[in-house]
């Protein structure tokens, strides 16, 4: 009926036909045969301890090894200053008039408040004397930073559609302190753009911000993926 | 989320009879899109200029000679079924006809130095980096952060300055606005010109002086209503959407790369 069938049991069949020939007498044919059972156990062992092994290596060791650690220039406390400014956010991260999104606040926004040492925390201390008195920009490590060749508009999402920073920041916004700025070391693009998860799960909408998360999003939002120079420049 | 999809479809139309030659247009471009150069240019061959301005003569003796200079930007064609000839060659999705504004995009990151669309494109208007930018001291303090440089072994060319589009978007967005006026997603070479040669603008709307100037006809894949427009190599179908106009009728036919005995209504 099934010549694939008849096809399938053919091909063993000729490989047994052709060991056939060089067959051993019986005995010798069981003693190869617990033979090849300890090396298929041997096998299958050596099998899911390099199985094991690579997984430590790629899911433990690799990531410890491709990304570095840095701290940030100095400690910042967004919760703390929250409650000193007067328009929440903006006060620091705001869009100006042509459209654009000033981002990280540069020392300008800072020296009103801090032009003199106010408490006794180190932070600040560093910061005054470090930056302050100096007139030096404080060289900030940006997590989301993206590569090059990619725009983003905070214009389109903030003001046209209305999302909330969290949505793609996280709680950075509500944060007490900064978290460690991890680098790739080949590509030197921040974690946050590839996810800490390497296995690829999403657990917040901003665990990762990729090409794909980007594009699902606006296929879910939008109804379509968008065209390249949508997102790259 | 509800987005406006009107489809535009940004143009350019070149009047050759204003055009100079001066090569306004190729300094403006060249320094607002990052686009590398070297010391010594000589060797059109390896020179990078996303417009370029061609010289063409009527080949007449005195006292009947003239002579006309054609800018030439990529045309970012449509082609006859909404794929550019370079579009439908590229191996890697690096090049894409965007229907939503009608400019043909490169990325540079996702080009991996085929060329094949070099090859396909008919109008030379592509480029090959066979270097790595090496910018004059300094020079890299002075780049724009809006266009994306390229590196060794990647095409690049004209992108309609879409870097402008997305910024002056962005205002839009600020101001609560979705559409753009006229004025303000306007290409680095129409603004450098300084005989107002060239006009951009979205050629699917009749409010744009780009629109009325050549008077698309979209059933016919673009074709200019206006008899004094034309474009390059227009029998090849390649449905460009930069325009010329010109008064002269040998400058016309040549656009077309007519034959001397060739009657011109034969395009039609
Ligand atoms: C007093 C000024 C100030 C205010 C107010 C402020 N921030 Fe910040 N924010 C900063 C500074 C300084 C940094 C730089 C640290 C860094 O590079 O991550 C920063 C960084 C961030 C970042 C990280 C950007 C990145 O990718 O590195 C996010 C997200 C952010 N702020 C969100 C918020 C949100 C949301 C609010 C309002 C709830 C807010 N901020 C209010 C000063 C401020
Ligand atoms: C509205 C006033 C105000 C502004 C604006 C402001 N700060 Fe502060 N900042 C404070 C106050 C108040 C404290 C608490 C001082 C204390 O008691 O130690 C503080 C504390 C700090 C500290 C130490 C605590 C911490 O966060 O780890 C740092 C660092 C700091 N500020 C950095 C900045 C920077 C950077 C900017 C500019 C982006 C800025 N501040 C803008 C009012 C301000
Ligand atoms: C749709 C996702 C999204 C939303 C919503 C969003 N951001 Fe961002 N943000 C990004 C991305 C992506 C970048 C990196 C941009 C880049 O590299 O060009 C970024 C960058 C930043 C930076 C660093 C910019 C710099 O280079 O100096 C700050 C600060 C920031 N965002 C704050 C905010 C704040 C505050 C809000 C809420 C008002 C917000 N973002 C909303 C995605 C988002
Ligand atoms: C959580 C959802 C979400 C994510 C994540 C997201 N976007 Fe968007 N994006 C939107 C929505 C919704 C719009 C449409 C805004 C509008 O026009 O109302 C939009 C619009 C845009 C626009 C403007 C398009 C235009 O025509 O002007 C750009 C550019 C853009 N997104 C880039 C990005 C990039 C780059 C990323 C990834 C780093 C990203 N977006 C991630 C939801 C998202
Ligand atoms: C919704 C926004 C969006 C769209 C649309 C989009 N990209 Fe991207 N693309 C990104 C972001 C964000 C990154 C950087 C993060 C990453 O590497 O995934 C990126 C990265 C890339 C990279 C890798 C660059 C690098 O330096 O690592 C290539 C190549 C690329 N995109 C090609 C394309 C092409 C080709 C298209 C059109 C078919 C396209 N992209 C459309 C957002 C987008």
């Amino acid at each position: 009926m099934s010549t694939i069938d008849d096809k399938a049991t053919e091909v063993p069949e000729d490989a047994a036909g052709e060991s056939a020939e060089t067959v051993p007498p019986e005995q010798e044919k069981e003693e190869v045969a617990e033979k090849k059972e300890i090396n298929k156990g041997l096998v299958i062992f050596v099998f899911i301890a390099a199985f094991v092994a690579s997984l430590i290596v790629g899911w433990i060791l690799f990531p410890m090894v491709l990304y570095t650690q840095e701290n940030q220039p100095i400690d910042f406390n967004h919760a703390l200053h929250l409650e000193e400014v007067e328009n929440s956010c903006e006060s620091c991260h705001f869009f100006r008039e042509d459209g654009s999104y000033a981002g990280v606040p540069k020392l300008a926004q800072c020296v009103d408040c801090h032009d003199e040492v106010m408490g006794d925390d180190p932070d600040e201390l560093a910061f005054v004397e470090n930056y302050v008195q100096k007139n030096i920009e404080v060289p900030w490590l940006i997590y989301s930073q993206q590569s090059d060749c990619v725009f983003f508009s905070h214009a389109a999402h903030v003001k046209a559609a209305k999302m909330d920073c969290v949505s793609c920041h996280g709680d950075i916004g509500e944060s007490t302190s900064l978290k460690v700025y991890e680098k790739n070391i080949i590509t030197g693009i921040s974690r946050d753009i590839w996810g800490k998860n390497i296995g690829g799960i999403k657990l917040h909408s901003w665990d990762r911000m990729k090409m794909n998360d980007c594009a699902k999003c606006h296929k879910e939002e939008t109804g379509n993926q968008g065209a390249c120079f949508q997102c790259h420049k | 989320m509800k987005v406006d999809t009107k489809q535009k479809k940004f143009g350019m139309a070149i009047d050759l009879d204003k055009c100079t030659g001066c090569g306004s247009c190729m300094v403006a471009c060249m320094s607002e899109n990052n686009v590398p150069f070297k010391k010594d240019e000589t060797n059109k061959l390896d020179s990078i200029t996303w417009i370029k301005v061609y010289k063409v003569t009527n080949d007449k003796k005195y006292p009947d000679t003239d002579l006309c200079y054609i800018p030439r930007p990529c045309m970012h064609c449509d082609g006859q079924h909404g794929h550019a000839p370079c579009v439908s060659v590229c191996p890697a999705v690096a090049t894409d006809n965007d229907k939503s504004t009608g400019v043909v995009s490169q990325i540079y990151t996702r080009c991996f130095g085929c060329r094949y669309c070099m090859a396909a494109c008919p109008y030379h208007a592509r480029y090959f980096n066979w270097w790595d930018p090496v910018w004059p001291e300094g020079m890299e303090k002075y780049l724009s952060p809006n266009v994306s440089p390229r590196m060794r072994g990647v095409v690049e060319k004209c992108s309609f300055c879409f870097h402008r589009y997305q910024l002056a978007m962005d205002k839009a967005y600020v101001e609560g606005r979705r559409e753009l006026r006229e004025d303000e997603y306007q290409t680095s070479c129409t603004q450098a010109c300084p005989a107002g040669a060239i006009t951009f603008g979205d050629l699917n709307n009749p409010k744009h002086t780009v629109h009325k100037m050549v008077q698309p006809d979209n059933k016919h894949h673009g074709k200019p209503k206006n008899p004094k427009a034309f474009r390059l190599l227009e029998r090849l179908g390649t449905n460009a959407k930069v325009y010329y106009l010109s008064d002269r009728k040998w400058v016309r036919k040549l656009g077309d790369n007519q034959t001397p005995n060739e009657e011109s209504s034969k395009k039609h």
